[in-house]
C-alpha cells in the first residue's frame, strides 16, 4: 500500500490539535450513512468530548451526494465551522470538489476505490481500500452496500483516536437488543481500524482525547424534543401532512404518546394522531379540536405554512386556540427544501389577510424546544388564540446535546373556560355572557364549549364580523371595536411569553440581537471578537410580540446588530415596526444560503462596520 | 301552552335567529325540516354542533338550533373542523351544513377525506347546481346544457354528489328534495343516528338564480322528475320494557326492507312499485344512481348504507371517554416518566 501517505512533510505543523476541529462525511444518500455518522458523534459523546453533527444533504432518498459535518469542541462550541480539517471520502462523484475545500494541513481519509488518487501536496491522504476491506468480511452481498460505510467508521477511529469501546457500546444503544446486528456493523468497523492501524504510519495532526464535558447530559433532535414537550403539554390532537423538515414531530410524538397515553385497562389511546389529505386540512383539525377544547397541534415547513393561511388568520379572528410547529426550511416556494432557514419569521408572524398577528415563540435550543413544546398550549389557551413554534431544520433534525429537560413548573393553564355552574355564576355577575365580553379589561373573553349542558352556553364561532355576543355584525363600530380588542390582547402577551435572555459585559461596545439557532454562532462569535478587542452585549429574542425589554436594551446602545438566518433581515424589520424612532441605531446581519450560522461570518460582518 | 317534547322543550327552543336567505330558497325549508326533526327526535340541543363551510346554504346553521354550538367554517373546509372536533369530543351529535360549490368544487378534497375516516357525522349538501351567495355562477353540479344569464351555458359534466359519496365510501348516503319535507326528516333522523358519516344530498332550488325553466333544479324540474326509490319511514329507538316486536317476516312478506341503526333505531324502507331496493348493496346503489343520472330524473331515499364500518374513533382506538373531559392526571406524565426518559438517554 504505497499510497498510504504522501503528503510532503511542511503541510503538517509539529502539534497535534486535540478536540477542536470538524470532520465532513462525503457519502451518498440511502447507504446508510445516518448510521454511521450518529456512531461517530454518539462514541465522541461518550467519551466526553462535546460534538454536534449537522446533516448536510440534497432532497433525494437515494444516490445523490450527502454530507454530514462533526464538530468537535473541547470549549463546547456548537455552531458550523466554515472549515473542515477531516475529510472522510465516500463519493466519487463529489470527492475532487470535496478535496479542493480541505485548508492546507487537512486530513483526506477516502476510499481508494473510487480510483482517483488525491494529488494536492498540502494535505495528508489516507487510503481504504474499502471494497477490498469488505472482501474479507463473510457479510452477504445484499448487506454490503448498508455496512460499507461502518469501514470509514472504523478507520477514522484509529486514526483521530475514538475509543471501539465507545463505539461498540454506541452500536448497543442503536440497536438495543439486536446482538446480531451490532455484531455484524462491528466486525467491519474492526477491519476498517485493523486496516488503519497497519497501515497509516503518518499520525493525524488531528486527535480526540477523552474529556469530562457530557456526562448528565444527553444527545436529542429537536423534534424529538418537540414532541416530547407537546407530550408533557398534554397534546390531545395532532393532525398533519408529512413535510420534510418536520415530519420527525409526528414521528416522535405517536413514539411518545403511544408510551404514556395509552390506557392501561383498556389498551385505547387517549389522543388521536391523524395524518390528514393536506395541510388545510390538517389546521382545520386543530382549530376544529381546539374549538371544541381540547389541545391540538400540528407540525409543518414552509409550503404548509403557505396553505394554512386562510386558517390561521381565522384562528385569530374567531379566536381560537391552536398550535403550529413550523421546523423552517428555505423558501421561497419549495427552494432548498432540506436546508435550514430562519425565513419564515415575517410570515408567521402575520399569516392571514387582514390585520392579522400571532403569537410566535422562537426555541434555540433542545431545552427550549422541550419547554415551548409544553408551554405553547399553555399560551394558545390563555390567549385564545394561534401560537406559532419557530423552529428550523437544524434544530430539529440534528444531534444537540443538552443537559436534561425540566419538568414543566407549573400546571397546566387552560384559559377561561366556564362550566355550566360557572357560567350561572358568571350571568349573575355580569347579568349576561358573551363569548367575546372582556369582562376582565384584557381583551379575553371566556369560552363556554360546546357540550356544555345550559341552554346559554352555545354561541357561534365564525370568520365574519361580529360583535362582543358573537351575534353576527357588520357595524363599523362594533368592528372597530372588535379589531381593537384583538391588537389589545396580543400586545398584552408581550411581558407574558418568554421573555429575551439577555447576557451583558461591562462597557460593552455594541448590542447584538439574535433569535433561534444562530445562537450557538453569536456566542463563539462574542469570544473570537473579544480576541479584537470588541465586546457586546447580547439579547437573544424568544417571542413575538417583542418584549418591551427589546426597546431598553436597544436605547441602551448606539449600535445594536441584528442577526438571523435569512434574507431580508425579517427580525430587524419587526423591531423597525415596533420602533421606528430607533431604527438608525440597528445594523442587519442577515445572510441565508442553506447552512447554519458560522461565528466567522458573523465576526468578519462585525468588523467590515467597527 | 306551547307543545313540548319529551325533554319539555318547545319547537321554538330548537329556532335560530331569522333566516337572512332568500323568501322561497330550498335551504330555508331544509333549516325547518332540522329544526322539526331535532324536535321530533328530542335531541338535547347542547350535545349537538352545527359546521358549515362558506355560501348560502352555509349560512343557514345561524338559522337553526339556536341553543347549539356552531362553527361557520371556511369554503370547503367544514370537514377538517368537523373531523378535529369530533375527534376530541365523541359525545357531540356534529350536523354539518355545506353547497354544492363549497363540498363539489373548493371543497371536494376533504368532502372525499372525511368519508374514508368514516367520522360519526351528518354532512348535508344543499345542492341547487350554483354559486348562490356570489351571485349565481354555474356550480360543478350544474347539469349539461343548463344556462345561467350571465355565465352562459354550462358545457361541463356535473359531479353527481351521491354518486361521490358512495364511490368514496361514506357509510350513509340518501338523496332528498328541500320540497319534500317528511322524506328530508326520515332520512334526517336515521342520519343523526347512523354512527357513521352519513351524507345527504338534498336538491335546494335557488329562487335567485337557478329556479328557470331551463334548470334541472328548479322546482317545477325536480317535482316533475323525481324518481322515489321507497318511502322512507324512522322509527326511534324505543327502551326495550316497551318494544313493540317488529315482525321482520311481517316487512319481508310486504317487500319492506327494515335497516337497523346501532342505537337500536330502525329505518323502514317501504316499497313504492314492485321491486324493493336493498341499500346494502354498493354496486347496485351505484348503478341506480347512474341510470337515474342518465334519464335525467332524481333519485330519492336511501341509497347506500353500511351499518358495521369503523369509525375515526374505532380505527384511531380512541378511549370511550371524551378527550376533552380529561384533565391533567391523565393527559401530563409525572416528573418520574420525564426523568426516566432523560435517564435512558444519558451516558
Ligand atoms: C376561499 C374562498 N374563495 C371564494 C369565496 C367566495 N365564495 C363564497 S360562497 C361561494 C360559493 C358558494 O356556493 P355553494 O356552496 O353552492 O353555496 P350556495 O350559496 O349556493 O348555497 C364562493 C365562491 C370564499 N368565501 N372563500
Ligand atoms: S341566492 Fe339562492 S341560494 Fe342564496 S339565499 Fe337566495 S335563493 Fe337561496
Ligand atoms: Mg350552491
Amino acid at each position: 500500500m504505497a499510497d498510504v501517505l504522501q503528503a510532503p512533510e511542511q503541510a503538517v505543523g509539529d502539534e497535534t490539535i486535540v478536540n477542536d476541529f470538524q470532520i465532513i462525511v462525503a457519502t451518498v444518500n440511502g447507504t446508510g450513512s445516518q448510521t454511521s455518522n450518529s456512531l461517530v458523534i454518539r462514541s465522541l459523546f461518550r467519551m466526553g468530548i462535546p460534538v454536534n453533527g449537522k446533516n448536510i444533504f440534497p432532497s433525494n432518498i437515494k444516490g445523490l451526494q450527502t454530507w454530514y459535518t462533526i464538530r468537535v469542541s473541547k470549549d463546547g462550541y456548537v455552531a458550523r465551522k466554515e472549515e473542515n480539517q477531516v475529510l472522510v471520502a465516500m463519493n466519487k462523484s463529489t470527492i475532487i470538489e470535496d478535496i479542493k475545500q480541505l485548508p492546507a494541513g487537512g486530513v483526506c481519509l477516502y476510499d481508494s476505490g473510487i480510483r482517483y488518487e488525491p494529488t494536492r501536496d498540502d494535505i495528508l491522504t489516507y487510503a481504504m481500500p474499502v471494497d477490498d476491506i469488505m472482501d474479507q468480511t463473510d457479510v452477504k452481498r445484499s448487506l454490503r452496500e448498508r455496512v460499507r460505510n461502518m469501514v470509514y467508521v472504523g478507520a477514522l477511529a484509529s486514526l483521530i483516536g475514538i475509543e471501539l469501546a465507545e463505539i461498540e457500546a454506541s452500536l448497543n444503544a442503536e440497536f438495543p437488543g439486536k446482538q446480531k446486528v451490532v455484531d455484524l456493523n462491528m466486525s467491519v468497523i474492526k477491519l476498517g481500524h485493523a486496516y488503519a492501524e497497519e497501515n497509516y504510519d503518518r499520525p493525524s495532526p488531528f486527535r480526540v482525547e477523552r474529556m469530562d464535558e457530557t456526562k448528565g447530559k444527553l444527545l436529542m433532535e429537536g423534534n424529538a424534543a418537540a414532541a416530547l414537550g407537546a407530550t408533557f403539554g398534554g397534546v390531545q390532537m395532532l393532525s398533519w401532512y408529512p413535510i420534510t423538515p418536520s415530519s420527525s414531530v409526528a414521528d416522535n410524538a405517536m413514539k411518545y404518546l403511544s408510551k404514556f397515553r395509552i390506557d392501561k385497562e383498556t389498551g385505547k389511546a387517549s389522543y388521536a394522531i391523524i395524518q390528514a389529505e393536506d395541510e388545510l386540512a390538517a389546521i382545520g383539525m386543530v382549530l376544529g379540536a381546539g374549538w371544541a377544547g381540547a389541545r391540538a397541534m400540528t407540525a409543518t415547513s414552509g409550503p404548509g405554512i403557505s396553505l394554512m393561511s386562510e386558517f390561521a388568520g381565522m384562528a385569530y379572528f374567531a379566536e381560537i386556540p391552536s398550535v403550529i410547529w413550523n421546523i423552517q426550511r428555505v423558501g421561497p416556494s419549495t427552494g432548498l427544501p432540506t436546508r435550514t432557514s430562519q425565513g419564515d419569521l415575517l410570515a408567521s408572524y402575520m399569516l392571514g389577510h387582514g390585520d392579522t398577528q400571532h403569537i410566535c415563540l422562537l426555541p434555540a435550543n433542545l431545552k427550549e424546544a422541550f419547554e415551548f413544546g409544553w408551554r405553547a398550549f399553555d399560551i394558545a389557551e390563555r390567549f385564545q388564540t394561534l401560537v406559532f413554534v419557530l423552529s428550523d431544520l437544524d434544530l430539529g433534525m440534528n444531534l444537540w446535546m443538552t443537559e436534561p429537560f425540566d419538568y414543566p413548573d407549573e400546571p397546566m393553564d387552560r384559559g377561561k373556560v366556564l362550566n355550566a355552574e360557572q357560567l350561572n355564576e358568571h350571568i349573575k355577575e355580569y347579568k349576561r355572557w358573551g363569548r367575546y365580553h372582556d369582562v376582565d379589561g384584557d381583551g379575553i373573553g371566556y369560552r363556554a364549549l360546546p357540550g356544555t349542558p345550559h341552554p346559554q352556553a352555545a354561541y357561534f364561532t365564525r370568520g365574519t364580523g361580529h360583535d362582543e355576543w358573537a351575534v353576527y355584525s357588520e357595524n363599523s363600530d362594533v368592528w372597530v371595536e372588535n379589531l381593537t380588542r384583538l391588537t389589545n390582547k396580543i400586545a398584552g402577551s408581550r411581558d407574558k411569553l418568554p421573555q429575551p435572555i439577555v447576557e451583558t459585559v461591562d462597557a460593552a461596545d455594541f448590542g447584538v440581537i439574535a433569535f433561534g439557532t444562530v445562537d450557538p454562532a453569536v456566542v463563539e462569535a462574542r469570544d473570537r471578537l473579544a480576541a479584537h478587542d470588541k465586546t457586546f452585549d447580547y439579547m437573544r429574542v424568544r417571542a413575538l410580540p417583542l418584549s418591551p425589554a427589546v426597546r431598553e436594551f436597544i436605547e441602551a446602545h448606539d449600535t445594536v446588530y441584528v442577526v438571523e438566518n435569512n434574507f431580508d433581515g425579517q427580525l430587524a424589520k419587526i423591531i423597525i415596526m415596533d420602533y421606528p424612532e430607533l431604527a438608525t441605531r440597528l445594523k442587519s446581519i442577515a445572510y441565508l444560503d442553506g447552512l447554519p450560522f458560522t461565528a466567522k461570518f458573523i465576526v468578519d460582518s462585525i468588523m467590515e462596520h467597527e | 301552552m306551547a307543545k313540548t317534547n319529551t325533554l319539555d322543550l318547545t319547537k321554538n327552543d330548537y329556532k335560530g335567529r331569522p333566516s337572512t336567505l332568500c323568501p322561497g330558497c330550498g335551504h330555508n325549508a331544509i333549516s325547518n325540516q332540522i329544526i322539526s326533526t331535532a324536535y321530533d327526535m328530542a335531541i338535547e340541543p347542547h350535545r349537538v354542533i352545527k359546521l358549515s363551510g362558506i355560501g348560502c346554504s352555509s349560512k343557514s346553521p345561524a338559522y337553526f338550533l339556536g341553543r347549539s354550538h356552531g362553527f361557520n367554517a371556511l369554503h370547503g373546509r367544514m370537514p377538517s373542523v368537523g373531523t378535529g372536533a369530533m375527534a376530541v369530543n365523541r359525545s357531540l351529535i356534529a350536523i354539518g351544513v355545506s353547497g354544492d360549490g363549497d363540498t363539489g368544487s373548493i371543497g371536494m378534497g376533504q368532502f372525499k377525506h372525511v368519508m374514508r375516516r368514516n367520522v360519526p357525522m351528518v354532512y348535508i349538501i344543499e345542492n341547487n347546481g350554483v354559486y348562490g351567495l356570489t351571485k349565481g355562477q354555474h356550480s360543478a353540479t350544474q347539469d349539461e346544457g343548463v344556462p345561467q344569464k350571465y355565465y352562459g351555458i354550462n358545457e361541463y359534466p356535473a359531479v353527481d354528489i351521491a354518486l361521490e359519496a358512495i364511490v368514496g365510501g361514506a357509510s350513509f348516503v340518501a338523496r332528498s328534495f328541500s320540497g319534500s319535507p317528511r322524506e328530508v326528516q326520515a332520512l334526517l333522523s336515521a342520519a343523526i343516528r347512523h354512527n357513521g358519516l352519513a351524507v345527504l344530498d338534498i336538491i335546494s332550488p335557488c329562487v335567485a338564480f337557478n329556479d328557470t325553466d331551463a334548470s334541472t333544479k328548479s322546482y317545477s324540474y325536480v317535482r316533475e322528475n323525481l324518481d322515489v326509490l321507497h318511502e322512507v319511514e324512522f322509527v326511534g329507538y324505543v327502551p326495550q320494557a316497551e318494544n313493540i316486536e317488529i315482525d321482520e317476516r311481517t316487512y319481508e312478506r310486504q317487500g319492506e326492507i327494515l335497516v337497523e341503526m346501532h342505537d337500536g333505531s330502525r329505518v323502514v324502507l317501504k316499497r313504492v312499485d314492485e321491486d324493493s331496493y336493498d341499500p346494502t348493496n354498493r354496486h347496485e346503489a351505484i348503478r341506480q344512481v347512474e341510470e337515474a343520472r342518465r334519464s335525467n330524473k332524481i333519485l330519492t331515499g336511501l341509497l347506500y348504507f353500511e351499518p358495521e364500518r369503523r369509525t375515526l374513533h374505532d380505527v384511531e382506538n380512541l378511549i370511550d371517554t371524551p378527550l376533552v373531559d380529561l384533565g391533567e392526571d391523565v393527559l401530563r406524565p409525572s416528573k418520574e416518566a420525564l426523568d426516566e426518559i432523560m435517564q435512558e438517554m444519558m451516558i
